[in-house]
C-alpha cells in the first residue's frame, strides 16, 4: 500500500526485467527459425551451397550465376506456367463460387446451416487424401469423372487419361484445388456478408431495387476489401501448390513432369533431392518476391478504399 | 391481393430454385468423400473399379467387409504415422499457444527497450511464407545440435515441432486481443502484489479462450496436412506423418485401391469429426484470418 504513489513510475523499469522472459522464446523462436533461414535464401542464393557440403570443394560465392542458370532453365520456365496457369484460373474461379456459396448460405432458408457445414467438410480433409481420392476419381476409362463428363456432355467428350494427358492434368488439379480450398474462402465472405447492415437492403427494398441491383451496389461495394484479401490470400495460396502436384507426381502414371510441376515442386526437387542449396535458395527468393508484391498490392488496394471511404 | 399472391408464389420459386443450387453443390461437395467411405468398405477391388462406370461408385453394394482396413494395419504404419501427426501437431499447437500468447502480452503490456521494433517486426514477418524459407531451413536443421550430443534434427520429432512454434500470425492476434481488453483487472491484481507470471496464467489466458481457439485451430490446419516439410526432413516410417504416408502407400505398387481408400477414410475421419464438434471455432477462425488484410 506505501508504494501507491509510486507504481505509475516503478512499472516500466519492473515490467522491463520480466519481458523478456515472456518476449524470449518466442522472439529467439522466431529470430532462428524464420528470420535466420530468411536471411541465409539471400546469402545461399549467390552461392553454390550444396545441401552435403564437400571438403574439397567448399562453397564458392557465384554472383548472379544461380538467377542467370534461372534464365536459362526450362523447367523453371514450366514451373512458373504451371502457377500462372493455376492462379489465373483458381484466383477467379474460386473466390466467386466462394461469393456465390456465401451469398446462398446466407439466405434465411431453413437448413442452410447444414449447407454451409457440407460445403466446408472438404476444407476439414487433408489435401494429400484428397488428392489420392481423387486420382482414383479422374482415372481413365470407366472412371466417374469420366462417366459424368460424358453425361453432362451427352457423350461428346468421350474419356480422357486426366492424370497423363500432359494438356489435362493441371486442370485436374485446380477441380480438386477448388473443391477442397473454396469452403474456407465462404466463411471469409460470409463474415463480409453478416458485417453489411441490414436496413441498407430494407431501404433499398422500399426504393423497389431488385435483389441484382441490391447485390450489384450494395453488397459488392461493401464487400470489397473482403474481396481484395480473398482474391490475394488464393493467389498467394496459389503460388505455393505443392501438396497436391507432389501426391500426383508420386502416383507413378503422371503426365510429364514439367506439364504439372510447380515453383515451390522444382524447389524442393533441386534443393532436397538434387542436393543444390544455392539454386533451390534462388528459386525461393523469386518465390517470396512474388508473394511479396501480390501482398503489396493488397495493401495498396485496401488502403486507397480507406482513403476514398 | 392477387399481386400479393404471386409475389407469394414468387418467393416459392426462389426458394425452390435456391434448394435445387444447393442439392446440386452437396452433390459436387458430398460425392467424392462419400465415394472414398463407400469404396474403403469393398473388399472386391475389381468390383471397385468396375462400380465407378455407375452411382453404385456412391453405393455400398456387392460384397463389403472391413478387409481394407484390416489390411492397412497390416501392410502399412498407419497407426504409428496418426500418432506421430498427432503427436507433432498436438505439442506444436499447445507450446505454440503459450509461446505466442506470452510475447504477445509482453508486446501488448510491458514497456521495453525494443518494444516498436519488435512489433514491427513481427508484423513484417507475417507475409513471409514457410516455403521461402525451407531449404535454408534444411540445411540449418541438418546442422543443429540435440540434447543426446547428436548433431542434426533430420528423422526426429523436434524437427517437425519446434520450428513451427513460434507463429508471427498467431503472436499478431494475441496481440490484438489483448490489447482490446481492458486492464482494470490486470492493475488491481498488480496492486495486491501478484506477479507477472500469475496475472498472465490466472487472468490472461482465462479471457482469452475465444483466440486460443482461433490460434489452435489455424496451425492445426496449417500443420495437419503439411506434405512439404516432412518430404525434406524425414526418411523413414519412425517419424512420418499421415500426409507422408498417405504418399508412400499411395505409390506402393501393386496397388490395391479398395486399401488406399481405407487408409484415406481412416486420414479424413478424425479430423471431420473434430470440425463437425467445434466448427463453431472453425468458422471464427476463418473470420479472424479474414483481419489478416
Amino acid at each position: 500500500m506505501q508504494n501507491d504513489v509510486a507504481i505509475p513510475k516503478a512499472k516500466p523499469r519492473q515490467a522491463t526485467k520480466g519481458a523478456w522472459a515472456f518476449a524470449g522464446p518466442g522472439t529467439m523462436l522466431l529470430f532462428v527459425f524464420l528470420c535466420l533461414p530468411f536471411l541465409m535464401a539471400f546469402i545461399f542464393s549467390f552461392t553454390d551451397q550444396r545441401l552435403v557440403s564437400n571438403e574439397d570443394l567448399g562453397t564458392d560465392f557465384v554472383g548472379l550465376r544461380n538467377y542467370i542458370r534461372l534464365l536459362d532453365d526450362e523447367s523453371f520456365f514450366a514451373a512458373l506456367k504451371n502457377n500462372f496457369l493455376f492462379v489465373l484460373i483458381v484466383a477467379p474461379v474460386q473466390s466467386s463460387f466462394a461469393l456465390l456459396l456465401a451469398v446462398l448460405v446466407n439466405k434465411a432458408l431453413p437448413g442452410s446451416k447444414i449447407f454451409r457445414t457440407i460445403y466446408f467438410m472438404p476444407v476439414a480433409t487433408t489435401m494429400a487424401v484428397v488428392a489420392v481420392v481423387w486420382s482414383l476419381l479422374y482415372s481413365p476409362d470407366a472412371g466417374v469423372v469420366n462417366r459424368f463428363v460424358g453425361f453432362i456432355t451427352l457423350g461428346h467428350i468421350g474419356p480422357q487419361d486426366w492424370l497423363r494427358d500432359p494438356a489435362l492434368v493441371m486442370h485436374a488439379v485446380i477441380v480438386l484445388s477448388i473443391w477442397q480450398g473454396v469452403g474456407f474462402q465462404m466463411l471469409v465472405f460470409l463474415a463480409g456478408l453478416q458485417s453489411i447492415p441490414e436496413d441498407l437492403y430494407e431501404a433499398a427494398s422500399l426504393e423497389g431495387a431488385s435483389g441484382w441491383i441490391q447485390f450489384r451496389y450494395i453488397t459488392l461495394p461493401l464487400l470489397k476489401n473482403t474481396t481484395v484479401f480473398v482474391v490475394v490470400t488464393t493467389t498467394i495460396y496459389a503460388f505455393q501448390l505443392f501438396t497436391q502436384v507432389q501426391i500426383i507426381a508420386s502416383s507413378g502414371t503422371a503426365a510429364p513432369i514439367d506439364s504439372f510441376r510447380t515453383v515451390v515442386m522444382l524447389m524442393v526437387n533441386e534443393g532436397f533431392k538434387n542436393g543444390k542449396i544455392g539454386y533451390a535458395s534462388a528459386i525461393a527468393v523469386v518465390f517470396f518476391v512474388i508473394v511479396l508484391a501480390l501482398s503489396l498490392l493488397q495493401r495498396v488496394m485496401i488502403k486507397e478504399e480507406r482513403a476514398v471511404a | 391481393m392477387s399481386q400479393q399472391k404471386s409475389q407469394r408464389q414468387q418467393q416459392r420459386l426462389a426458394k425452390l430454385l435456391q434448394y435445387a443450387l444447393h442439392i446440386v453443390l452437396c452433390a459436387f461437395f458430398i460425392f467424392p468423400l462419400l465415394f472414398m467411405f463407400v469404396s474403403a468398405f469393398k473388399s472386391d477391388e475389381a468390383q471397385l473399379l468396375r462400380d465407378m462406370a455407375s452411382l453404385s461408385a456412391f453405393w455400398p453394394s456387392g460384397e463389403l467387409s472391413l478387409k481394407n482396413f484390416s489390411q492397412v494395419f497390416e501392410r502399412t504404419p498407419f497407426a504409428r504415422a496418426f500418432l506421430n501427426s498427432l503427436f507433432t501437431v498436438g505439442m506444436t499447437v499447445v507450446l505454440g499457444i503459450f509461446v505466442n500468447s506470452m510475447m504477445a502480452y509482453a508486446l501488448a503490456r510491458f514497456h521495453f527497450k525494443g518494444r516498436e521494433i519488435l512489433l514491427s517486426v513481427v508484423i513484417a514477418l507475417i507475409i513471409i511464407p514457410f516455403e521461402a524459407v525451407a531449404v535454408p531451413l534444411l540445411l540449418l536443421a541438418n546442422q543443429l545440435p540435440w540434447f543426446d550430443g547428436t548433431l542434426g534434427w533430420l528423422d526426429s520429432y523436434q524437427v517437425q515441432i519446434i520450428p513451427f512454434i513460434a507463429n508471427a500470425f498467431s503472436v499478431y492476434l494475441f496481440y490484438q486481443f489483448f490489447i482490446a481488453l481492458p486492464k482494470d483487472l490486470e492493475e488491481a491484481a498488480l496492486m495486491d502484489g501478484a506477479s507477472l507470471w500469475r496475472i498472465y496464467w490466472s487472468i490472461l489466458l482465462p479471457l482469452s479462450k475465444p483466440v486460443i481457439a482461433t490460434v489452435a485451430v489455424l496451425q492445426f490446419l496449417g500443420r495437419w496436412g503439411d506434405l512439404l516439410w516432412p518430404v525434406m526432413v524425414v526418411r523413414g516410417d519412425t517419424f512420418a506423418t499421415l500426409p507422408l504416408a498417405m504418399q508412400t502407400f499411395f505409390g506402393q505398387f501393386p496397388r490395391q485401391w479398395g486399401d488406399v481408400m481405407a487408409f484415406a477414410a481412416m486420414a479424413t475421419l478424425p479430423t471431420l469429426l473434430v470440425f463437425l464438434v467445434f466448427q463453431r471455432w472453425f468458422v471464427r477462425s476463418a473470420i479472424s484470418s479474414g483481419i489478416k488484410g
